[in-house]
């Protein structure tokens, strides 16, 4: 579980979160939804502390995310950045194996390539492994970089916004596989998602943010209705109801 | 991959066997074994002119890897982007104020005012706008012309010109045995740097990334950094600035090869090593018996292939 007890952030006088406490439930997959510049980028760069809190505490497991190494946190949390920069000169199964760093410091065992290879035939990669990154799609890259943060073999998974460059049929296969690899390797996995439609079909739990504060939280059944839309996206779009998951007709 | 080493470790073989046998005095392979004036002169001269290319070469090769993965950009190396002007600029201030010195204070203030100069460097680039990729190496262009300059100032109302020269124009001719010998210092700092290849290379994938896998990103930036300019200082109060060949040897290798340090680092060493002798061998035979400093000879040559990757790169991009 990650518990995050009244968290507030601001940049200059800016407000970015405004004290925020969630806890968010072990071993299911939890989209953050909410309109741009709701803070939820945030909030998961001061889980992963990517950023310094500067009040209230996050506690992942039994980690104190302010008080634990590096090295500690990096063994139990990965997150897949926001901003993916130029493809990097590597291979796919090169940067894949970056992901065991937390654990080998440079000196990488059989049980890391194990990891590896395990993590490519995950995400079926196996057979790009010796591909040069600049030579794949940019879905196919967003695919590799959550690889390596399988690969980094954490109990905690934090993607913001991991479908974008992604068409439909890459974002749902993607979206798929996540919910499998929750399930089957019991892990917790944290997602900002832009798409309400995909948070409400594949996410166990949603939270949904606003101007730095939490408007609800529960399951896409309980919470996905008209006054969540009005609530936090300001429209009012229409709700259809598909084997009992909310669908937003857009 | 193993063959590239290989054939590295032979072309440097076959280059080093020239450049002990070419110069301005004559030797002969087949009389040296009864000619005890001309083992001499290898002992004395050839052999750590040599030498001495060798490691400045690579050390300098690996630390412009180093300096463009902290960085984030292809076209920095320390010579050009004020680390080695810094690293004159300390020489030069101990040598007025205090001369009498021992040689390792101040090798080691010339790292100092190197790293400081580093880290203004990096102050600087961190203010630039990202998406404008080829700023960061003209700005190291002025900036490294500024502390260069400012040399020039200080040695100039000191009256220590012909000293300055000595650093800020590379050149082996004045290798002699005795007085080069720090420069072992420069190739263990390189060979430290195999050892953190892994976290370099990680680091050039951004503070994010590098956070998330469990490294500190300041303390990596400061190990590079550190490294960076004690390979510079060492290498500027040996044999003088050297340019290009950090700029040059590390884009090359990467094309060829990715960005994969642990394994392609000992080929940027040796690429850089195998450059800097030719300049060194062609500078002997260009004007014979006249020599040309190895830093024109490369000057030159580098000018010419870093324009080719700044068109190359644009055109990918």
């Amino acid at each position: 579980m990650i518990s995050i007890r009244n968290v507030s952030y601001q940049i200059g006088s800016t407000m970015i979160l405004s004290d925020i406490s969630l806890e968010i439930p072990k071993g299911k997959v939890t989209a953050l939804i909410g309109p741009n510049g709701a803070g939820k980028s945030t909030l998961l760069s001061l889980i992963a502390r990517l950023e310094r809190l500067q009040s209230g505490t996050v506690r992942v497991g039994n980690l104190l995310v302010g008080e634990c190494s590096n090295r500690e946190l990096a063994q139990h949390l990965s997150i897949l950045p926001q901003t993916l920069d130029q493809a990097p000169r590597l291979s796919v199964r090169e940067l894949v194996s970056f992901g065991r760093y937390p654990y080998h410091q440079g000196r990488p065992q059989a049980e890391d390539n194990r990891a590896v290879d395990h993590a490519l035939t995950v995400f079926g990669l196996a057979d790009l492994a010796q591909r040069p990154l600049d030579a794949l799609s940019g879905g196919q890259r967003q695919r590799v970089q959550i690889a390596m943060n399988f690969a980094q073999d954490t109990e905690y998974m934090l993607l913001d916004e991991p479908l974008n460059n992604l068409d439909i049929a890459g974002a749902r296969s993607l979206m798929a596989l996540l919910c499998d690899v929750s399930e089957r390797h019991s892990k917790t996995i944290v997602i900002v998602l832009h798409d309400i439609n995909y948070a409400s079909r594949y996410a166990d739990h949603i939270v949904a943010m606003q101007n730095g504060t939490i408007m609800a939280e529960g399951t896409p059944s309980e919470i996905v209705n008209a006054d969540l839309l009005r609530d936090v996206f300001q429209t009012n779009a229409e709700i259809m109801h598909v084997d009992g998951v909310p669908i937003v007709l857009v | 991959m193993m063959g590239w080493y290989w054939a590295g470790v032979f072309s440097l073989a076959l280059l080093s066997f020239c450049s002990i046998f070419i110069g301005v005095i004559d030797l002969s392979v087949s009389d040296l074994w009864r000619d005890p004036d001309g083992l001499h002169l290898i002992a004395i001269s050839r052999f750590p002119r040599t030498i001495a290319a060798v490691i400045a070469g690579g050390a300098l090769a690996v630390a412009g890897c180093v300096m463009q993965m902290l960085v984030r950009n292809r076209f920095v190396e320390p010579m050009t982007a004020g680390t080695g002007q810094g690293a004159a600029l300390g020489i030069l201030l101990v040598t007025i104020f205090a001369p009498q010195a021992p040689i390792f204070l101040k090798m080691m203030l010339a790292s100092a005012t190197a790293l400081f100069a580093s880290l203004g460097f990096l102050a600087i680039v961190r203010r630039l706008p990202p998406k404008e990729p080829l700023l960061v190496p003209l700005v190291g262009l002025v900036y490294g012309g500024l502390i260069g300059a400012s040399v020039v100032f200080v040695a100039y109302q000191a009256d220590l010109l012909q000293f300055i020269s000595v650093w800020l124009n590379g050149e082996f001719s004045g290798v002699l045995r005795g007085r080069y010998e720090l420069l072992w210092l420069a190739a263990l700092g390189a060979g430290f740097t195999y050892f953190a290849a892994d976290q370099i290379a990680i680091v050039g994938l951004g503070r994010a990334i590098t956070t998330s896998l469990g490294l500190s990103y300041g303390q990596v930036l400061l190990i590079g950094l550190i490294s960076i300019s004690f390979i510079s200082a060492l290498t500027v109060v040996t044999v003088g600035i050297i340019p290009f060949v950090g700029l040059v040897v590390p884009n090359i290798i990467s094309r060829l090869f990715g960005d994969n340090l642990r394994r392609t680092l000992p080929l940027i060493a040796m690429l850089g090593a195998g450059l800097t002798l030719a300049s060194d061998i062609a500078g002997r035979l260009l004007r014979y018996p006249f020599e040309i400093p190895v830093g024109s000879v490369l000057g030159v040559l580098g000018a010419f292939v870093f324009l080719g990757l700044l068109y190359r790169g644009q055109r990918y991009e």
